[in-house]
């Protein structure tokens, strides 16, 4: 177990190195970001004075070695727009994506997880055929265009839902939530439930192949044969063996619904820190870009991890492996 | 759906079955009812798109076509010479059926493009490190996993964050994107097919390991890949759509359906819904339609499942 963690941190380290080494690069690589900053009235001594200030004026590799040597001290260097850490910026923002992501995951379980097991119990039936037709719709609708038609039928036209913001946040524990105050809520239902669309169809027929094939299973039979109700067959037996491969899922998903809410937050203009990497790609804010890669790869590669470890606690069959 | 067919066709050729798998597939695919829908709606759209600027009733990037005047014009509206503008106009005064027609050359192209390229460069290493096993094999497996566990969409910010925006950009940061999923799929099929008697057969023959890869193995490795193929087309058209929307895929310059939809965007909250809606409406048809058409290729034939 220790190896496996220890092979495991250091296949993380070393994705963040060659990815920080491949984003910084490669930044250099494109358009200064003092062009886009500076008004272009600016003197060319104003101009030198911002390139410096910034420590653009050294070569790449120094300019490298002085962000690792930051960023091991946990300082990922100041914002160019906000002139703040853009690690500061970044965790201030993270609560609200985080929130959104999650309440996202739980909306794709609560939604997905019964009508997959209704459509794996009967496959033939007509209402299962409508649920995984509407699988492959929900496959296939753009995150972003069914954002847009959500505020267009839900706010413009009906006037249910607000389209924009976060609404009020209750501070728990010193965190800013949306989700125990009315207008919280009320805020995160269309964000919450456009980011889930795409997840509900991935939760719905896995549940659905995974009842399907462990209906077959002797075991099955067998709890049948004794005489144990439908309901306790299904709900117990059945639905525990398919919960298994839908961890791993839970945890992929989790991360990529941590990164598909830039495009959420885009729409609904969520302060996250999604909204915040869209921005600063634009004005090319270096800082910021690179420090939302390295913490998004962190946070993903620690849930990968623990739905890793998880899933060897649930299956004894998976054996982590200790080489890396 | 030309890459598609082309690809079924030299396994139909290479294949050592009696009767023709390109025909069995096609045969099954056009008795799914739902499949046919789809291949119908695939094939109007792309001779649509490739004929745009025959079929459209303007060409919504000449400039002396256009006119300021009629600029958010709801759907069914007419111009003043009478041009009737089906789906509605943009602030431009573009008829946006027109630009539709004109940005699904965009989506289509950089959708097909960047799956058939992933395909061909992950393809390519699946087999090669089935083939090879061993070191080499597992380093490889290695990056592919890592990288198959990062969300899509990050790796694409990753790559257009450096690159910038451009056609040639996003085509190369969908590549970098897809080429592991067929890298995994073909790795896959070539490991069970690579101890089958007929590849020991060839090697008897002493035929040269190039032959055996891609003469022997490669045909019989083709049916799962198809699947992922088309499903990785309708994938990369929606990522394309979806960055370009952010503003970080194609430039301004290049209209495909993200951008038209991005553009509308701005007039939806004042209830012009028409200029983001039809571009939108347009893009889940075409993918749904290759879906389904994926759908149906996968239970005919009937590869392992993705977990």
């Amino acid at each position: 177990m220790v190896a496996y963690l220890l092979s495991r941190i250091a296949q993380t380290v070393l994705t963040l190195f060659v990815m920080s080494v491949l984003v910084f690069g490669g930044l250099n690589l494109v358009g200064n970001p003092v062009d886009v900053l500076l008004s272009s009235t600016a003197t060319p001594a104003e101009r030198l004075q911002v390139i410096k200030s910034f420590g653009l004026d050294k070569p790449v590799v120094e300019q490298y070695w002085i962000f690792l040597k930051h960023a091991l001290e946990g300082n990922l260097g100041n914002s160019f727009v906000y002139n703040q850490p853009a690690l500061t910026l970044i965790l201030q923002r993270m609560p609200a994506t985080l929130e959104l992501a999650f309440v996202a995951l739980v909306m794709a379980l609560l939604i997905g997880i019964p009508l997959g097991v209704y459509a794996g119990l009967r496959p033939r039936g007509l209402v299962s055929k409508s649920i995984m037709t509407f699988s492959i719709l929900g496959f296939s609708l753009p995150t972003f265009w069914i954002g847009l038609v959500m505020i267009m039928v839900f706010s413009v036209y009906l006037g249910w839902l607000p389209a924009s913001g976060r609404g009020a946040t209750v501070s728990v524990l010193g965190v800013p939530l949306s989700l125990f105050t009315l207008s919280g809520l009320a805020h995160l239902v269309l964000p919450a439930f456009n980011l889930a669309l795409f997840k509900i169809s991935l939760v719905i027929r896995i549940t659905r192949a995974g009842v399907i094939e462990t209906m077959q299973l002797d075991y099955v039979r067998f709890a049948r044969a004794k005489g144990l109700s439908e309901a306790r067959v299904v709900l117990v037996h059945v639905l525990k063996n398919t919960l298994i491969p839908l961890i791993t899922v839970i945890g992929l998903e989790l991360g990529s619904l941590i990164a598909f809410a830039v495009v959420t937050e885009t729409i609904f203009a969520w302060p996250g820190m999604g909204k915040l990497i869209i921005d600063s790609i634009a004005v090319l804010d270096r800082p910021v870009i690179l420090a939302y890669l390295l913490i998004t790869v962190v946070m993903v590669s620690i849930i990968n991890l623990v739905v890793d470890i998880l899933y060897s606690i649930v299956d004894p069959r998976v054996r982590l492996e200790g080489d890396a | 759906m030309s890459g598609l067919d082309t690809d079924t066709t030299e396994a139909g050729k290479a294949a050592p079955a009696s009767v023709s798998p390109l025909r069995k597939t096609l045969a099954a695919l056009f008795r799914d009812r739902l499949a046919l829908f789809g291949i119908v709606v695939v094939t109007i759209i792309v001779v649509a798109a490739v004929l745009a600027p025959l079929v459209a009733p303007q060409n919504p990037y000449d400039l002396s076509q256009l006119d300021i005047m009629d600029g958010r014009l709801a759907p069914g509206s007419h111009s003043m010479d009478g041009m009737l503008y089906l789906l509605g106009t943009d602030d431009q005064g573009r008829d946006l059926f027109s630009a539709i027609l004109y940005g699904l050359r965009i989506s289509l192209l950089v959708g097909f493009l960047s799956a058939g390229i992933a395909l061909v460069i992950g393809a390519s290493i699946g087999l090669f490190s089935a083939y090879v096993g061993g070191r080499t094999d597992a380093a490889l497996m290695r990056i592919v996993d890592i990288q198959l566990s990062f969300p899509s969409i990050l790796i694409a910010l990753i790559f257009l964050a450096i690159l910038g925006q451009g056609v040639d950009k996003i085509i190369l940061a969908l590549v970098v994107t897809q080429w592991a999923y067929y890298a995994r799929t073909i790795r896959g099929s070539a490991l069970i097919e690579r101890k089958r008697a007929y590849v020991e057969a060839a090697r008897s023959m002493a035929l040269p390991d190039r032959r055996i890869l891609f003469r022997h193995i490669l045909p019989n490795c083709l049916a799962p890949l198809i699947v992922v193929a088309t499903m990785r087309i309708a994938y990369a058209i929606m990522l394309e759509a979806t960055l370009s929307f952010l503003g970080i895929g194609l430039p301004v310059t290049q209209p495909s359906l993200g951008l038209l939809i991005a553009n509308g965007f701005n007039f939806m909250l004042s209830g012009d819904y028409w200029i983001s809606f039809f571009p939108g409406l347009a893009l889940l048809v075409l993918i749904v339609a290759i879906n389904l058409i994926g759908d149906a290729l996968r239970d005919i034939l009937n590869p392992r499942r993705e977990g």
